[in-house]
């Protein structure tokens, strides 16, 4: 069921559900249908409890501070795998590999001469004046003219084959390490089932962003190069996610304190006095990565690292100023670059995206706001949408109301009817709808893990699967052929 | 591998408040016990009063229950409070925040060790007090610490982190028997004329209970509990495990190894040396001319120096060799 622009998507929406289709087993799950079916009650609450305990005793906790209550809260883990098959995974493989090497080729772009500006192909008040264009690295190429080395595309399924691009993430997608966790976990608790399917390995992505990391070294750094991963502190609550990349590929996790700018160089403070640092895969915001340049009360960022890392000092990755191939409204453009770029036809497609900004687009958006989705161009996390077919008449209005006093801060994109996914419930396996989101590295090479994080919508019926907003997550196969 | 020198003193620290935690188990332990003898002197004041004193948490104590000195609301203080930065509670906290900070440099078992600690911890602050018996704290408390000792010594690389987790323990070790030592000499005892009695026995055994080292100190010593006997034991002996020169011999010699592998001897060595040739030097008969409070005092403060010494070259991370 493909929407198109003008139209939604029917009065009421079938959900495709990846497991089931007519009643039949799909086959990628048809290794899994007996295990589910024939597990008994009691024996999945204890599997249940089992997996939270290992998740607190392991310490994978999404850490909240400040905000009163368990400062370790979980995301909730579910048992039940989603599966793809191997032909499905080279399509969004060769999709997500495509869409990764555009979004890099229009950040080298923009930041250089910007041909695709003058060609027209996308407007330059959308390039260049947008928050997130960083002039403190125009004319500025980085190693290998990767801006972005890891992409997080949010994927969402409508049908067999339909897959759509929901939002690129060319900054510092978060959420691999439950990838790698939640693997860990299933393979521990079910071994039987790894040994009955052949599921794709994923255990290998800690190596493959070493490599993709050191394989981005400065111009001035001879011999091996040192990786840090810089982190806002122990009380982010991405931080358990720093340290445990940290720890699989060997590589210091940093904060600003431990860093400082001397000669030409960025040192980290070790007990036998400053070492060299090549490369700093940073997990901070731009806005807070050096005072001198930007927020000049940050106190995460490293005072000098800009003029270092203009100079071929030390790289940053993802480069500073990727933000602006991730934005919400140029995302419309996507297509285009693939286009303009590589020569080429986007294999995933994107959503029909109304933007606000444009009168007639907006005069469609207010009028049909029960049917569409509505997000800030800058938003995240599932916060400050209105979702319309489940908002009541006074949440509509009230946001109605938000969208005229600034129009331009607002897309609208119609209600995709996401793929579901059986999930166990308390009642038993219902299906719950899921999202799916790869990790694209991007280097010397360009590399893709079979695998991802699936978020699912624990809440019967909800779309939204965020886990700001009861999304929980699922172990997410390839099934080798 | 290099060490970040925050990421050292977080190690430094993990190692000080595991200690520190079973400090304070054992000073509840003592109070615990010498409350159950009877107060047969008149007019002397609360043992639990010396127990507060001796863990520096007096003034903190009054200030949250005035002069409430039951064993339940000290123990509260001592053992559960979160806003006391020494319960055993906050120590089990911070060892595992510290922990938290610098996953990347401990073993998955040591932190799993340290992380359990804190969760249990949580749990017991759930349950009922009334199913909680104050020798079960403390056993719980000190099970805890041979944990996550043991688990080290198990599993951590034998690398720089190691000797700071060590460095840490080790100090906060030699701290906490001096002040132990000095609570009974200077706090415990009401009088110089009690000296020698039945009470200053009972609460020497005490004081090595709370050491686990009452049996030990029978098969060392045999006999009568002088303090003369107990200074040797717990201030020069070197088969004692919690005594100040084992403590500072064990710093001294992790010392050593980071000046080996740094290939740069500082200030913190010297320090060290300093203090372990004085230990090994001096005789039971100079440390009572001195006065054994005095020279306590002394011991606390040279430990202090160390400490601040090994801040100053390893942790803050202004080193420049």
């Amino acid at each position: 069921m493909v929407p198109n622009k003008r139209g939604h998507m029917g009065e009421k929406p079938a959900y495709f559900n990846e497991m089931f289709e007519d009643g039949a087993c799909r086959p990628p799950y048809a290794g899994i249908e007996g295990w589910a079916n024939d597990m008994p009650a009691e024996f999945r609450s204890l599997k249940q409890s089992e997996a939270e305990a290992l998740f607190r005793r392991i310490g994978i906790t999404f850490a909240v501070y400040g905000e009163g209550g368990d400062p370790d809260r979980l995301i909730p883990f579910d048992m039940f795998p989603r599966v793809f098959s191997t032909s499905e995974w080279r399509k969004l493989e060769r999709g997500v590999k495509q869409r990764a090497r555009a979004l890099n080729a229009f950040l080298l772009d923009v930041y250089g001469r910007g041909e695709i500006v003058r060609a027209g192909k996308i407007p330059a008040r959308l390039v260049y004046q947008n928050e997130a264009f960083e002039k403190a690295v125009v004319g500025f190429k980085p190693p290998r003219g990767v801006y972005s080395h890891i992409v997080g595309i949010d994927l969402v399924r409508t049908g067999p084959g339909e897959f759509f691009v929901l939002e690129d993430n060319c900054r510092t997608p978060s959420g691999v390490s439950y990838m790698l966790e939640n693997r860990e976990i299933m393979m521990r608790m079910f071994p039987q089932l790894f040994r009955e399917n052949r599921i794709a390995p994923v255990e290998n992505y800690p190596t493959l962003l070493r490599n993709t990391l050191a394989s981005v070294a400065p111009e001035k750094c001879e011999g091996d190069p040192t990786l840090a991963i810089l982190t806002p502190g122990h009380f982010n609550s991405a931080y358990y996610e720093h340290s445990f990349l940290a720890d699989m590929m060997g590589i210091e996790l940093v904060e600003g304190q431990d860093l400082f700018v001397e000669g030409d160089y960025c040192w980290m403070r070790t007990t036998e006095g400053p070492q060299k640092v090549d490369v700093i895969y940073r997990r901070i915001d731009d806005a807070y990565i050096d005072p001198l340049c930007f927020k000049p009360d940050s106190m995460l960022g490293v005072p000098g690292l800009m003029n270092v890392y203009r100079s071929g000092g030390v790289s940053i990755t993802s480069a500073p100023g990727a933000g602006v191939a991730d934005d919400k409204a140029v995302y419309t453009f996507v297509p285009e670059m693939i286009r303009f770029y590589l020569g080429e036809e986007p294999i995933l497609n994107n959503v029909p995206t109304w933007q606000c900004a444009k009168q007639d687009d907006l005069r469609y958006v207010l009028d049909n706001l029960g049917d569409l989705v509505v997000k800030e161009v800058h938003g995240s996390g599932g916060y400050g949408m209105l979702v319309g077919p489940k908002s009541t008449k006074d949440q509509i209005e009230a946001f109605r109301l938000k969208i005229e006093e600034d129009p331009g801060n607002y897309i609208a994109q119609p209600t995709l009817a996401l793929s579901t996914c059986p999930t166990f419930v308390e009642e038993g396996i219902a299906p719950r709808h899921v999202d799916l989101r790869p990790y694209c590295l991007v280097g010397e090479s360009i590399e893709l893990v079979p695998g991802g994080l699936t978020r699912v919508a624990l809440t019967e019926g909800s779309l939204v699967v965020n886990s700001s907003q009861g999304g929980g997550v699922k172990d997410t196969w390839v099934i080798a052929e | 591998m290099t060490l970040l020198a925050r990421h050292a003193s977080n190690l430094f620290w993990v190692g000080r408040y595991v200690e520190r935690a079973g400090t304070v188990a054992r000073l509840l332990e003592v109070g615990a016990r010498n409350a159950l003898i009877p107060n047969t002197s008149g007019g002397y004041r609360n043992e639990w009063d010396s127990v507060l004193q001796a863990s520096g948490n007096s003034q903190g104590f009054k200030e949250k229950y005035g002069d409430d000195l039951r064993e339940r609301n000290i123990e509260s203080y001592l053992f559960f409070d979160e806003e006391n930065p020494s319960s055993v509670a906050s120590c089990i906290w911070q060892a595992r925040e510290n922990a938290r900070i610098v996953r990347t440099a401990l073993t998955s078992q040591t932190w799993d060790i340290l992380n359990t600690a804190h969760q249990e911890m949580r749990e017991l602050r759930r349950t009922e007090r009334s199913k909680l018996s104050t020798s079960d704290l403390i056993d719980w408390t000190l099970r805890q610490g041979a944990l996550v000792r043991g688990t080290i010594e198990d599993t951590q690389l034998r690398n720089d982190g190691y000797d700071f987790l060590n460095i840490g323990a080790y100090l906060e070790r030699a701290d906490s028997t001096a002040r132990l030592l000095d609570v009974k000499y200077f706090v415990l005892l009401p009088q110089v004329d009690y000296v020698g009695s039945g009470l200053d026995n009972y609460q020497w055994r005490t004081i090595l209970r709370a050491l686990s080292a009452h049996r030990a100190f029978n098969w060392v010593y045999g006999g009568e509990v002088t303090a003369a006997k107990i200074a040797d034991f717990l201030i020069l002996n070197r088969k004692t495990p919690r005594s100040l020169i084992t403590s500072a011999e064990e710093a001294n010699w992790h010392l050593d190894r980071l000046a080996r592998s740094y290939g740069r001897t500082t200030d913190a060595q010297s320090c060290a040396r300093a203090l372990v040739a004085e230990l090994a030097e001096v005789s039971v008969d100079d440390i009572f001319d001195e006065g054994l409070h005095e020279f306590l005092t002394r011991m606390i403060a040279e430990v202090g120096k160390l400490s601040a010494s090994i801040g100053d070259v390893y942790l803050s991370g202004e080193a420049r060799p």
